[in-house]
């Protein structure tokens, strides 16, 4: 047989930290480094009688501006499962995505529905191996065939199983809220007033956390009520003046007008148009 | 290995580190003022925040040194109380050593030479002072934090000035529209400043709570509150 030459090189696994020590060779040289998205964010869960809510702000910031004030940070892992996502925009995003897809084949291989504690193991592997560069804070929550689950999970891969956490920059507020509040086997509309007023106060007390509370109620029979908005507890102000400019308003500096040559292909006629 | 020279640089290092200690700190909120003809309005939100965190949510950030200036001021909320103390003393040195009022520009002067006195270790404050002029017009003077100062129509400061600046340059200023523009009334300013206000409390974090406005005019100097999102 011939001797084969590989000319590729496969790749090794696992992160490869050659760039960080450019990125502060970089930084040496003046380079400033591009903001991330960052969440801010209030994400809290909480297990009650027959299931699980998690719960939601919608602000997601570049710094100090506000760059999405309606963002959904509650995402699709699986029919019976879902997470909130805290920390940079993108890795959690990417993150539950990946997680979420692979989930799906894992389904199809067992023939079953996902439990939450598969989730939870994909997610902390993952998050680990990455050392914390991957910065997605999440809060997993989900019911399977032993029940509701909540987790939380933690940017450097540690996971912790709670009947009620809170994750993010609000998160202190929310579990304020919390520890005053919570009582085992909670009735499902007590358990959606006491979440819904936890991000409430991340809303109002944390300025990483804003607009709107979006909640995911995962119940008994795996269950799934998506509600976004849930509360809308900020509306922007109503404007006093009127800022619409009239035609002509913008200086025209030179005009130049092109004939475009076309054929005319076919023809035809519509009937009357109902345009009332 | 690239993995072994991160920890030896930011972990495990035996080299000396240093320490600093940050003399400053950002307590965010927003400042703006708009001269007419013969009134001037000065909008400030009452927001104080430090980080994440809100301090206060009733702190307004303009006061009245005369009955014709308003000093609005942003930035760092331990030197706003310090050169706030400062220019109201001076204001008083002066109405006793001049047996008069000190007028507008007067105050607008002194401040830029007490600003520029720090110029080595500077008051890390944005100010706008706003009144009327010896003639009873409207006047706007704008301040880098160590004293460089202009008489304005317009000027926002603090936390979204590069969000709300752009605006007054449109709706006041008038550029880049064409056509002939009505002077600016006392009813169109303020709804501009509470508009302005609206949209500033939408995108940055540290403003919101409530825009207290000052309205001077030859009648004295009239106050007016207006509610935010307080998100």
């Amino acid at each position: 047989m011939a001797t084969t030459v590989s000319c590729l090189e496969v790749p090794k696994g696992g992160f490869s930290f050659d760039n960080c020590a450019r990125n502060a060779r970089l930084e040496e040289r003046g380079l400033t480094r591009p903001k991330f998205r960052k969440t801010g964010t209030t994400i809290v869960g909480l297990v009650f009688e027959d299931g699980v809510i998690l719960g939601a702000d919608t602000r997601a910031t570049e710094d100090t501006i506000v760059a999405d004030k309606n963002c959904s940070k509650i995402h699709y892992i699986a029919p019976n499962i879902y997470c909130c996502g805290a920390g940079t925009a993108a890795d959690t995003e990417k993150t539950t995505e990946m997680i979420s897809s692979n989930l799906q084949l894992h389904r199809y291989r067992t023939g079953r529905p996902n439990r939450v504690a598969t989730a939870n193991r994909m997610l902390k592997q993952y998050l680990y191996r990455y050392q914390g560069y991957v910065s997605a804070a999440l809060v997993l929550g989900g019911v399977d065939c032993n029940g509701p689950h909540l987790y939380s999970i933690h940017p450097h891969g540690s996971t912790d199983k709670l009947p009620y956490v809170t994750m993010g920059s609000g998160s202190l507020a929310a579990m304020a809220t919390f520890e005053a509040g919570y009582k085992a086997n909670m009735k499902k509309a007590d358990a959606m007033q006491l979440v819904r007023d936890a991000v409430a106060a991340g809303i109002f007390n944390d300025l990483g956390s804003g607009s709107n509370v979006d909640l995911c109620i995962i119940g008994k029979d795996m269950k799934v009520e998506y509600l976004r908005p849930f509360d809308v507890a900020n509306k922007k102000g109503v404007r006093q003046g009127n800022y619409s400019y009239k035609p002509g308003t913008t200086a025209v500096l030179s005009k130049s007008i092109k004939q475009i040559k076309y054929d005319i292909v076919s023809e035809s006629v519509q009937e009357d148009m109902d345009t009332s | 290995m690239a993995m072994a020279d991160i920890y030896q640089n930011n972990y495990m290092s035996m080299a000396p580190t240093e320490r600093r200690f940050e003399p400053y700190a950002f307590n965010g909120g927003n400042i703006l003022a708009v001269a007419g003809e013969d009134f001037a309005i000065v909008a400030s939100d009452t927001r104080l925040s430090q980080g994440f965190m809100i301090h206060s949510r009733d702190h307004p950030k303009a006061v009245q040194l005369s009955s014709s200036t308003v000093l609005a001021q942003s930035g760092f909320e331990g030197d706003i109380t310090t050169l706030k103390k400062h220019v109201k003393i001076r204001i008083d040195m002066y109405e006793h050593n001049h047996g008069k009022k000190a007028s507008t520009s007067a105050i607008a002067s002194m401040i830029s030479k007490m600003l520029y006195y720090k110029r080595f270790f500077p008051y890390y404050v944005y100010n706008i002072v706003a009144g009327l002029d010896d003639v009873g017009k409207g006047c706007v003077f704008s301040y880098d934090p160590v004293g460089s100062y202009e008489r304005e129509q317009y000027r926002a400061a603090g936390a979204a000035n590069e969000l709300l600046q752009p605006l007054l340059d449109n709706q006041i200023g008038h550029k880049n529209m064409e056509g002939d523009f009505l002077p600016l009334s006392k009813e169109k300013a303020l709804q501009l400043c509470i508009d302005c206000f609206i949209s500033a409390a939408e995108r940055d974090i540290t403003t919101g709570d409530c825009v207290f406005l000052h309205v001077i005019d030859k009648d004295g100097i009239a106050t007016k509150e207006f509610p935010l999102r307080r998100d």
